[in-house]
């Protein structure tokens, strides 16, 4: 069976759980190998082949982090050279994934589909399955030239394990000067919150005007069912949170379990990054704000009040 | 510095959108309107031409009503217009669509930048930019919420979930915006007065010397096969809260199994 490629997600070697969710939907179509850009693979393998990568193919080259975008499409391209019969490419949806497999598809004149929410092996190939605005459609797309590339969301695929070999493979890279166009001249690192992160986490718990810039009943909420805390726009441009726990069309698509939205009215917008959870609730003293079309289950009240008993409810039901 | 924006005729979000019998994006028999994103390519762009001097381009690829985007960023200030406009580009995927812009830039003339929004409102897909940057052979500073252009190079702010990098280019580049760089200016009565004398090019696709099998259905990678209407979210038991709507809260939540 031809390969399949699965750009590793991870932290210093610390692999994603996206990553094994793309190992998993890997096994689907292909035999799946992991593309790993770093150094600390050796960190990275006992993962990688707990969920099923034959190989692991190795790039550590300083390019790749030190210049925007393009040396990462270039990494990828000189992968699938070396690979040589590639069904797929899986990439978890990230802004800059997404862009290097924007690059990736016209350098191999090959079809591109992003946000992907389940992948499938169909009859005449590989079918993705998108939503389309905002969660009101489902879309089924298939590529018709080249190499699929696929970009896929977390939390879309429970990840299975399948022991497999991860035999190291390392790739050779040289990046263009074209591709050293645009240099990260300074990273700051930004301050750890200690919860999960937004886009993997089970329950998210989002805080919105309504909360007139008093985060602490979304945060303590959020604490006690180990949630991620997320913010709709108006919260985040009034900087009572920062735009990287923004949900929404212009911030994180989130898809938990379960989804609590506080003082959040709803906007198109707004639901285009939630509407996909499992499970909606909200917490809205307007029993007419549109939020409460969608939920599962919805309390009309303050959230001054609401959270914090709930929260002392849930403390309690777990002690 | 001459800039050109690229800019996307999108059905308004607040309408019914949906889907033509072909799958494409309806984008006739719905509200349309300059996307709300590329307001902020607009916006930033004519900033820097204020600051010093030069010319802003819009440019957009759709069909005939897609000339209103380009309307719309005239009235704010823009100095004139693309618009390229052809029925064989009908169906194209970002790809196709990538292919089109990157010719219409270099028939523009070499700008010293290109700028675009950080996703189109309808195909929220967030990769032209990228394919229009590997293109033109241009760096790509995307993604930025801070921008400034001096000495022949743009530095931005990019945010990713762990960082905040700075990226740094020569000009010429390609600058991808995102909607926290800044306000986009609402046209004024004189902007809307001076846009009506602003010319508009329409071209087509023998204009830029490309085939009609280059682009639309035919000419893109990928297809869509199935578009289906996802039933509206039943909506569940709301209660007032009496003064115990926090422990009802948690009362459904141990029911659904998911505390
Ligand atoms: C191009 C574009 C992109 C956008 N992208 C995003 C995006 O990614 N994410 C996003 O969220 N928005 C986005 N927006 C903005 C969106 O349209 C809305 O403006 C925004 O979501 C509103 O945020 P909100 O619900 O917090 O505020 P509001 O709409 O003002 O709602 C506040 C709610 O809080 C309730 N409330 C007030 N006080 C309390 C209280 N004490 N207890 C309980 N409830 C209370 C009110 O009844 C109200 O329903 C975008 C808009 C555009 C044009
Ligand atoms: N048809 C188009 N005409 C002009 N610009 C476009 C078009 N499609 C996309 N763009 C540009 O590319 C950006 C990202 O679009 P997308 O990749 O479709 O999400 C937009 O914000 C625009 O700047």
């Amino acid at each position: 069976m031809a390969e399949v490629l699965v750009l590793v997600d991870h932290t210093d070697g610390a692999v994603k759980k996206t990553s094994a969710e793309l190992l998993t939907i890997a096994r689907r179509i292909g035999t799946p190998s992991a593309v790993f850009i770093g150094s600390q693979v050796e960190a990275a393998r006992p993962r990688l082949a707990q969920f099923g990568a034959e190989k692991v193919y190795v790039i550590d080259n300083a390019d790749v982090a030190d210049y925007l975008v393009a040396p990462l499409a270039e990494a990828l391209e000189a992968v699938v050279k070396q690979a040589g019969d590639v069904a797929a490419i899986l990439v978890p949806t990230s802004g800059t994934n997404k862009e290097a497999a924007a690059r990736l598809a016209v350098k191999l004149e090959s079809g591109l589909i992003t946000d992907a929410q389940d992948v499938q092996a169909g009859d005449d190939g590989i079918v993705v399955t998108q939503t389309a605005f905002a969660g009101g459609y489902t879309l089924q797309g298939v590529v018709t030239q080249g190499t699929p590339i696929i970009t896929v969301k977390p939390n879309t695929t429970p990840p299975q394990a399948s022991q497999a070999g991860a035999q190291v493979v390392p790739v050779e890279l040289t990046v263009s000067d074209t591709a050293k166009g645009a240099k990260i001249t300074e990273v700051q690192e930004k301050k750890k919150s200690g919860r999960p992160e937004l886009t993997e986490a089970a329950i998210v718990v989002s805080g919105g005007r309504g909360t007139g810039g008093d985060f602490s009943p979304v945060e303590g909420f959020a604490d006690a069912l180990g949630a991620a805390v997320g913010a709709s726009r108006a919260a985040v441009d009034a900087g009572w949170y920062p735009h990287s726990n923004q949900v929404g069309q212009t911030g994180k698509q989130v898809s938990p379990q379960l989804y609590v939205a506080c003082g959040i009215s709803g906007a198109i917008q707004h639901r285009a990054g939630m509407q996909t959870s499992k499970t909606i609730v909200a917490v809205n003293k307007d029993e007419e704000a549109p939020i409460f079309e969608l939920v599962d289950f919805g309390i009309v009240g303050d959230l001054f009040n609401v959270l914090p008993q709930a929260t002392e409810a849930v403390k309690q039901a777990k002690s | 510095m001459n800039i050109v924006v690229c800019v996307k005729y999108v059905p308004d979000a607040q309408s019914d959108r949906t889907f033509s019998d072909d799958h494409t994006t309806d984008r006739t028999n719905v509200d349309g309107l300059l996307s709300e994103l590329d307001e902020y390519a607009v916006e930033e762009a004519l900033k820097l031409v204020e600051a010093g001097e030069g010319e802003v381009t819009v440019l957009t690829v759709g069909p005939e009503v897609a000339v209103e985007a380009v309307k719309k960023a005239l009235k704010m200030g823009a100095h004139k217009g693309v618009h390229v406009c052809d029925d064989a580009i009908h169906g194209s995927d970002a790809g196709a669509t990538s292919l089109v812009l990157a010719k219409a830039v270099e028939k523009i003339g070499k700008p010293d930048l290109v700028l675009t929004g950080l996703a189109s409102t309808d195909g929220t897909m967030s990769v032209v930019p990228a394919m229009l940057a590997e293109r033109l052979g241009l760096p790509q500073v995307t993604q930025v919420s801070e921008l400034s252009v001096a000495d022949g190079s743009v530095k931005g702010r990019r945010d990713t979930d762990i960082a905040s990098e700075t990226v740094e280019a020569s000009l010429p580049a390609l600058v991808g915006v995102t909607d926290q760089i800044n306000e986009p200016r609402y046209p004024s009565l004189k902007g809307i007065m001076a846009a009506k004398k602003k010319p508009v090019e329409t071209w087509s696709l023998s204009d830029l010397g490309l085939d009609a099998a280059q682009v639309g259905f035919e000419g893109s990678w990928t297809k869509v096969v199935d578009v289906t209407q996802r039933p509206a979210r039943e909506k569940g038991e709301v209660q007032p809260d009496e003064g115990d709507g926090g422990t009802k809260l948690v009362e459904f939540l141990n029911k659904s199994k998911l505390v």
